[in-house]
């Protein structure tokens, strides 16, 4: 359950009626919703909003919001399923919010210059990457599925994590260590926990189950399985894979 | 036909009158209200289980909720019938030995409920043949006990504007105390009493004060009238002084206190009122000026206890603010205030108990880390008080969070928040239940949760202390040491209190765990 805790108290309704077209679009209001994004929305879309851990919103036509409407939703509700949670900003920061968001998209963002198809092969080659991670139906579950990563990570952070993958290490892929009472020591990632036990991923796959009255050393590690590829990959075969994985837009 | 025969072979139900609430611990077979008695101790002195057997607790029988909403009803237990409360605001009245449902009462709601955090519901109340239900759409319902047939149904306030009712009722004299939700909504707080026979007002003591009145010097401007305070927890009550005790929530909006400078009396009270008048006797506020949603809605404990040396009637409050409080419930003194888990936004308090706070701690657009969180080191879920031990039980959190400024225009109906929260990226939350020494506030004991709970707890004369995790488990505590000594996965994580009862000589512990009531015995 550890991961279920912000919007434990608030339940947010159904919205009563929301207006097709965004009604707070003037330069005021994009300011104020600058203000509202950079404190709320910044952290994981980035300042510019090309992306991090959240999506690139600096593209002309969002894939989940093409209406003012969606967007609003989004922002106010969430993505289920994601990472992305719901807000209790009032309408009028909500489309204020949507404005400022919007507006990003009519700025270029920093082009992608590598070569998708080549960076496919560098990805189920040289990379490795099926090792750990999942592509549709293929691959490993150490790592977290990259099933549609282009649709949830901007290609900035595609690239910073695979150059540097200890800077951001996700929640639920924490490595742990534990040690048995018996002697047996295993490391793994962390699939759930709570008072009494928990559960990890071996690196073999398997899921292994241990109650924490059996275990004498139970140690979180804070980084993270991925080998770093700063020195691995030639700027050409980096450039490539992170054209491959920000193309990556998953089953529509 | 099968009911019929089961009805028969139920003992013949006896009126609940007063009395027999004032003297609960005389029949503790029954739980007759919604914290087992008046002084809101939440202690059962049966004890069949105890710290010697409990390891052999088993699940008797199981009840299911159809609904997928919180389930955080506190049954009730009147001579071998059971009375609980579903989501949204239905009733549903079961045998205590078989699980079996024996009536149920089903509201038809609105399709656009105005409620903030889930069409929920805490517990009915009893009084002579009659169950009393609150509803999320801000109904106050009297139900024939027998059959679950509607004898009355009055409107306490409109939905259409973010009243709500999710409280159980308290039962007191003739009369049925109920308070009213929607401090997320801008409403005019209020805590209100029937008449229980015939479902009459009998009077309102309004939260938050009327233009002109001396309390609307404590909010800038005409922002008194959106100031919720809202009364969404049930309190306590002593016959000695006829007073009532209970706690009120947030001023509004949450997060914005620009619009609303002062103290915005009377959120964030312990409010004292005479049962009979509805006259404020005393008040007591814990946070003035709450810009952190730090509801003072928790259950009020009485005790009287030697404090300093000398024999006083006292008032335990550990509140969502992170503070312990002891109040002389006859005068409304502050006696004692402490932290009980980690706080960032208060020095201290002073003399007269107000907080001493800290700068930088208000939210701010850019966000805010401030402990604890909004949840609160404790919230609307029971403490438990055993008078074995002289223990104040508390399951606390100890998490923070980022808060943040924003908007406040009011909109009937709309949520007016002002701002808003999130959890702190990173930080290791956790909880424990805890054993204070109620008159010095010192931890005799800590059992440490993994993740912070969100559930009450019950202390019990076997000497134990029964509770949950927010990871699904049941647990009993040996109520002197704090060692676990059982525990249960109901699959679900709890948002509810435990209770317990008597039926056909034999003890049962019951709490919703996920969306389920499990009944748990002794393995036969």
């Amino acid at each position: 359950m550890f991961w279920l805790a912000p919007f434990l108290l608030f339940q947010l309704q159904q919205p009563l009626d929301i207006p097709d077209k965004n009604p707070h679009t003037t330069a005021a209001d994009i300011e104020q919703g600058k203000r509202l994004y950079m404190g709320r929305c910044a952290g994981c879309h980035g300042p510019s909003g090309d992306g991090g851990k959240g999506a690139n919103l600096a593209v002309p036509t969002l894939p989940r919001a093409a209406a003012d409407r969606s967007l609003y939703r989004i922002i106010r509700y969430g993505i289920p399923d994601t990472e992305m949670p719901g807000s209790l900003m009032d309408a009028k920061e909500l489309w204020q919010t949507a404005a400022f968001v919007h507006s990003l998209g009519q700025v270029p963002s920093a082009p992608i210059t590598g070569n998708a198809q080549a960076g496919a092969q560098v990805f189920k080659s040289k990379g490795a990457c099926l090792n750990c991670h999942a592509l549709g139906n293929e691959g490993g579950r150490i790592g977290p599925s990259l099933s549609g990563i282009g649709a949830r990570r901007g290609a900035a952070h595609l690239k910073a994590k695979i150059v540097n993958p200890a800077a951001d290490v996700p929640d639920q892929f924490r490595l742990v260590q534990l040690t048995t009472k018996a002697g047996k020591t295993m490391r793994g990632i962390r699939l759930n926990e709570d008072t009494y036990s928990i559960q990890l991923r071996d690196f073999s796959g398997n899921p292994q189950s241990f109650w924490k009255a059996d275990i004498t050393q139970l140690t979180e590690e804070k980084k993270t399985n991925m080998p770093a590829y700063q020195g691995k990959l030639t700027d050409t075969e980096l450039n490539d894979l992170v054209a491959f994985l920000a193309n990556e837009k998953g089953a529509q | 036909m099968r009911l019929a025969l089961l009805l028969l072979s139920l003992p013949l139900l006896a009126q609940v009158t007063h009395q027999r609430l004032l003297n609960a611990e005389k029949e503790p077979g029954n739980w007759l209200t919604y914290s087992g008695n008046f002084s809101g101790h939440r202690f059962s002195p049966l004890k069949q289980i105890t710290d010697q057997n409990v390891a052999k607790l088993t699940p008797a029988w199981v009840y299911q909720s159809n609904s997928l909403q919180k389930f955080e009803t506190t049954p009730l237990v009147v001579d071998g019938v059971m009375y609980i409360s579903e989501a949204p605001s239905h009733v549903t009245a079961l045998d205590t030995r078989t699980g079996r449902v024996i009536w149920r009462y089903r509201r038809t709601l609105p399709d656009d409920v105005r409620v903030c955090c889930g069409q929920v519901n805490r517990g009915v109340a009893i009084l002579g043949d009659l169950v009393y239900v609150g509803t999320v759409d801000a109904h106050l319902v009297a139900l024939d006990s027998k059959t679950g047939a509607v004898r009355w149904d009055v409107t306490v306030a409109d939905n259409k504007t973010g009243h709500s009712i999710t409280v159980a009722p308290l039962a007191v004299k003739d009369k049925i105390i109920i308070g009213i939700a929607g401090g997320e909504y801008g409403i005019r707080g209020f805590l209100d009493a029937y008449d229980a026979k015939t479902g009459k007002l009998a009077w309102r003591f309004w939260t938050v004060p009327a233009a002109g009145e001396p309390e609307a010097k404590t909010w800038a401007g005409e922002s008194y009238k959106r100031g919720s305070a809202a009364t969404w927890v049930t309190g306590a009550y002593d016959p000695d002084t006829n007073l009532l005790y209970w706690g009120t929530g947030n001023p509004g909006p949450d997060w914005n206190g620009e619009v609303r400078a002062g103290d915005n009396l009377y959120s964030d009270c312990l409010i004292a009122l005479d049962l009979d008048t509805g006259k404020l006797k005393w008040h007591f506020q814990f946070t003035p000026h709450d810009v952190h949603d730090w509801d003072a809605t928790e259950v009020p404990v009485l005790i009287n206890a030697e404090f300093r040396g000398q024999p006083r009637k006292l008032l335990l409050f550990p509140n969502r603010n992170a503070f312990y409080y002891v109040l002389d419930r006859v005068t409304g003194q502050f006696l004692l205030g402490k932290p009980y888990a980690k706080q960032t936004w208060a020095k201290g308090l002073d003399d007269s108990g107000r907080p001493i706070r800290l700068p930088g701690t208000f939210p701010t657009v850019e966000g805010t880390r401030v402990w604890p969180s909004v949840a609160g080191a404790n919230n609307w879920y029971s403490p438990s008080y055993s008078p074995d031990t002289k223990h104040l039980y508390v399951a606390t959190r100890e998490s923070g969070a980022v808060y943040y400024f924003g908007n406040a225009e009011y909109k009937a109906g709309e949520q007016f928040n002002g701002g808003g929260f999130r959890s702190i990226p990173g930080e290791e939350e956790w909880g424990a239940i805890r054993a204070f020494k109620p008159t010095t506030g010192e931890v005799a004991w800590e059992y440490k949760l993994f993740t912070p709970p969100y559930s009450g707890v019950l202390s019990t004369a076997g000497n134990l202390v029964f509770g949950a995790t927010a990871e699904g488990q049941m647990i009993a505590l040996n109520a002197t040491t704090g060692k676990l000594l059982w525990r249960f996965q109901g699959g679900g994580t709890v948002r509810s209190n435990p209770m317990s009862y008597q039926s056909d000589g034999k003890q049962y512990v019951a709490m919703t765990l996920g969306n389920s009531l499990y009944v748990f015995h002794l393995q036969p």
